[in-house]
């Protein structure tokens, strides 16, 4: 029976893998004619609705992936009888799906579309890894893990994970712009990218929206860790490498609310306050010691 | 030209105020704020004693010279050494002298009306006009009023202001990290955190000396431990039979508190803790202790009992140590208990499941001196062989007896053995309460918009505003109030 879902779970999750490559081909694609508008005079026939109708199907497998992969992480956790978050390999195909939950959601509100090709190919690249390195047959949690708190503590991770991920990718989009900008015109494709100005605020509108959520999640950790270990903060690697998150993003809001930075270095400690979260789940997940090394790679 | 630059003239005082000045400048508590995260990564890095002291001694003997240097800079003891703790000290007087006068200040702006309207309403960002049709003035009243604006009505024009949450928010955030400090310095003073060792069916009687390690704060006193006993019954440990991983962990225990008489039965598991008043027992670990009887050659026992091992994998092969001093010669022991016995690769035994399915305890027996009355404290775990002799080498199962020249071993059986951690922390309900605060004024600071709105009412109606730290939002919630006071809406 829990042999069954955990099955299905790895078909949907191959599944959305592919459905993700498709997303990822129309990107690509959309993008490639795009580069070729301004080539295209006014005697050539350019068709605008084509590029149009891909970037229209990229998004739709975009969301497809999303549901298959949504019912992959469903069916895993029925599998083993928990949330679905006990090993890295269950960490990474949920940090996925929050990923690209995260761009979804953030293209309802914003015309970020053109970061789709970006994270089409983080989330194949994160499944790809977890599938092949990562993965481990679907099991109960160990003593320790069974709380309430597990569902309370990595939500709130996960979702912090994932849109700070989603502030990183525009936060490197805009130096990448910036630089480019200042050498003199942006080249052909990346006219059709927004002003520097809206990923500007973009990023920092992400990164305010989510440090609540993430300072949450340190306390909702904080206080499991009490129930759990005696304690409710030890300087366990992964307590320090959140804190030292949060410091991060904390300098990050102060920098831009109270001294007013903008632009280039605001992107800059941004790219650098996500980078301490990615070390602290690659690093102290995979070489760290500690408590949290459990998570059973 | 030559110019006369005024230096203020610095004595002592005027110093004293030119660093207090400096120290509680915003940029200072942000440079400190980064000093602490960046202060914060050798110790994720570098074994520490408090997590770790096995990997900090292993450090000590691959690299003695360097890892002496590192210890002169407290480098194994990052999170407690005078340079960590001047950071965050600093950082925190930072705080308080910067958060303080904020405060008074945002008292008595909330108290005071808005600052009155401004000549000239169209160099505002958001500007617009339009002939006055009469009744705008009730309207914007009863809008304001609705909205919970604070307003100022003066010659025919209304300033208002809206936002002060952003400020009381960040205030009551900065206000609740001070307390969560204080929560936390209140626990290192006043509690305590000790740990022991508890074969099933043994007693725990609540005074220091029953502790295998306790420490408490400075302001802590001995009599303040709570009175009461505990005697593990028993404890149950369920394992997966495909991963061998652990699923399950349950204690009972009877606890006895108060004048001690009325027995009373507890469940203690990984994730729920007993509470006994402000003190509660965690189980943190649980291994095998063999059951063994020593006897020397006139068959007298020399020492009889269990004997807690470590545990050194998944399936729980332990390690251990038997010592019996009074034996003459002495004698020790170097054990393996493994729950589950199989024969490695090698030619020792592995473990191949973590319950006791078919134990085995390995030997190898010394004779000599066991150097315990050298004064040179020693692993209740290993044993110094320098001045010993091996004498036998031997596996056995439950039951058996492996006899020696000068006695005999025999393996009674095993028992399971817990460890108990007794933690006193009487200020994390003040880190707690902190925590929810600062959560709370985070929320109210950074989604609160602080804006003022300003109309002049006349045979033109002008409507302006501005929104601190360029918030959005702005344009439409004046198109909004443009609409009504057009009477659109």
């Amino acid at each position: 029976m829990s042999r069954n879902w955990a099955y299905l779970s790895n078909y949907l999750i191959y599944s959305s893998m592919a459905v993700y490559t498709i997303s990822f081909f129309a990107h690509a694609i959309e993008t490639a004619w795009a580069v070729r508008i301004p080539n295209a005079t006014s005697s050539q026939t350019f068709d605008f609705k084509r590029t149009e109708k891909v970037a229209r199907i990229a998004t739709a497998m975009m969301g497809l992936g999303f549901l298959l992969l949504f019912a992959g992480v469903i069916a895993r956790g029925i599998s083993a009888g928990r949330v679905p978050w006990g090993n890295m390999y269950e960490f990474s195909i949920t940090g996925a799906l929050a990923f690209s939950g995260a761009y979804l959601a953030a293209l309802r509100k914003y015309d970020v579309r053109w970061l789709g090709l970006l994270v089409s190919i983080a989330v194949l690249l994160t499944l790809g890894t977890a599938v092949t390195v990562l993965y481990v047959p679907s099991a109960p949690l160990v003593p320790a893990l069974k709380s309430t708190w597990l569902v309370i503590h990595v939500s709130a991770a996960i979702i912090s994970g994932g849109v700070f991920l989603l502030a990183n990718a525009i936060a490197a989009a805009y130096l990448y712009l910036d630089s480019m900008e200042s050498k003199g015109e942006r080249t052909p494709w990346a006219k059709r990218l927004p002003t520097l100005e809206y990923l500007d605020q973009l990023s920092y509108r992400l990164v305010a929206f989510v440090f609540p959520l993430w300072t949450f999640a340190v306390i909702a950790g904080a206080i499991w860790a009490e129930s759990a270990w005696g304690r409710y903060w030890g300087w366990d690697p992964k307590e320090t490498w959140a804190f030292i998150t949060w410091v991060a993003y904390a300098a990050y809001l102060h920098a831009r609310v109270t001294v007013g930075w903008r632009g280039r270095r605001a992107a800059w400690l941004c790219l650098f306050a996500g980078s301490t979260f990615l070390f602290n789940y690659v690093y102290v997940n995979v070489w760290g010691t500690g408590k949290h090394t459990y998570s059973g790679l | 030209m030559s110019q006369e630059i005024q230096l203020p003239e610095l004595n002592s005082v005027g110093l004293l105020r030119y660093g207090w000045r400096q120290l509680t400048s915003m940029r200072t508590a942000l440079i400190l704020l980064m000093l602490l995260g960046i202060a914060s990564v050798p110790g994720s890095l570098i074994p520490q004693r408090t997590q770790n002291p096995i990997a900090v001694g292993a450090y000590f003997k691959d690299s003695p010279d360097l890892s002496k240097w590192m210890d002169r800079f407290f480098l194994f003891d990052v999170y407690g050494s005078p340079w960590f703790s001047a950071i965050y000290i600093l950082l925190f007087i930072s705080l308080i002298g910067c958060v303080l006068p904020r405060t008074i200040e945002h008292f008595h702006a909330m108290r005071a009306l808005p600052p009155p309207t401004p000549k000239n309403l169209n160099r505002m960002e958001f500007f617009s006009t339009w002939a006055a049709n009469g009744g705008e003035l009730e309207l914007a009243r009863s809008w304001f009023k609705a909205n919970r604006f604070r307003i100022l009505e003066q010659e025919g024009t209304i300033s208002a202001e809206k936002g002060f949450m952003r400020e009381t928010g960040n205030l009551f955030f900065h206000l609740a990290l001070i307390l969560i400090l204080l929560g936390i310095s209140f626990s290192s003073l006043f509690g305590m955190r000790g740990e022991a060792i508890l074969n099933v069916g043994e007693r725990f009687v609540n005074t220091p000396t029953s502790y295998d390690s306790l420490t408490y704060g400075k302001l802590f006193k001995d009599g303040k431990l709570a009175n009461f006993i505990v005697t593990v019954d028993k404890f149950d440990a369920k394992y997966n039979v495909v991963t061998n991983a652990p699923e399950d962990y349950t204690l009972n225990i009877t606890l006895r508190q108060g004048d001690l008489s009325t027995p009373e039965k507890r469940v203690i598991k990984v994730n729920s803790p007993l509470t006994i008043g402000s003190t509660r027992i965690y189980l943190q670990a649980n291994g095998y202790s063999p059951v063994v009887t020593v006897r020397d050659s006139e068959g007298s026992i020399a020492l009889q009992g269990p004997i807690p091992f470590l545990p050194q994998d998944g399936n729980l092969r332990s390690i251990g140590a038997i010592k019996a001093p009074d034996a003459n010669p002495q004698v020790g022991f170097l054990g393996s208990f493994v729950p589950t016995y199989a024969r490695s690769n090698g030619n020792g035994a592995m473990s191949v499941f973590p319950e006791a399915l078919d134990p085995r305890l390995l030997l190898s027996v010394w004779s000599g001196d066991l150097g315990l009355d050298s004064g040179i404290p020693q692993s209740f775990y290993r044993i110094d062989t320098s001045s010993m002799q091996q004498i036998g080498l031997k596996s056995l199962k439950p039951g058996e007896v492996f006899e020696y020249s000068g006695g005999s071993i025999t393996f009674e059986g095993y028992m399971k053995w817990v460890n108990l951690s007794f933690v006193d922390d009487p200020g994390k309900n003040y880190a707690l309460l902190g925590a929810i605060v600062a959560i709370l004024g985070l929320l109210a600071s950074l989604f609160t918009r602080r804006r003022r709105i300003w109309i002049r009412f006349g045979s033109e109606i002008e409507v302006a505003g501005l929104a601190k730290n360029a918030a959005p939002g702005l344009e439409q919630e004046l198109n909004k109030l443009i609409s009504v006071l057009k009477g659109e809406i």
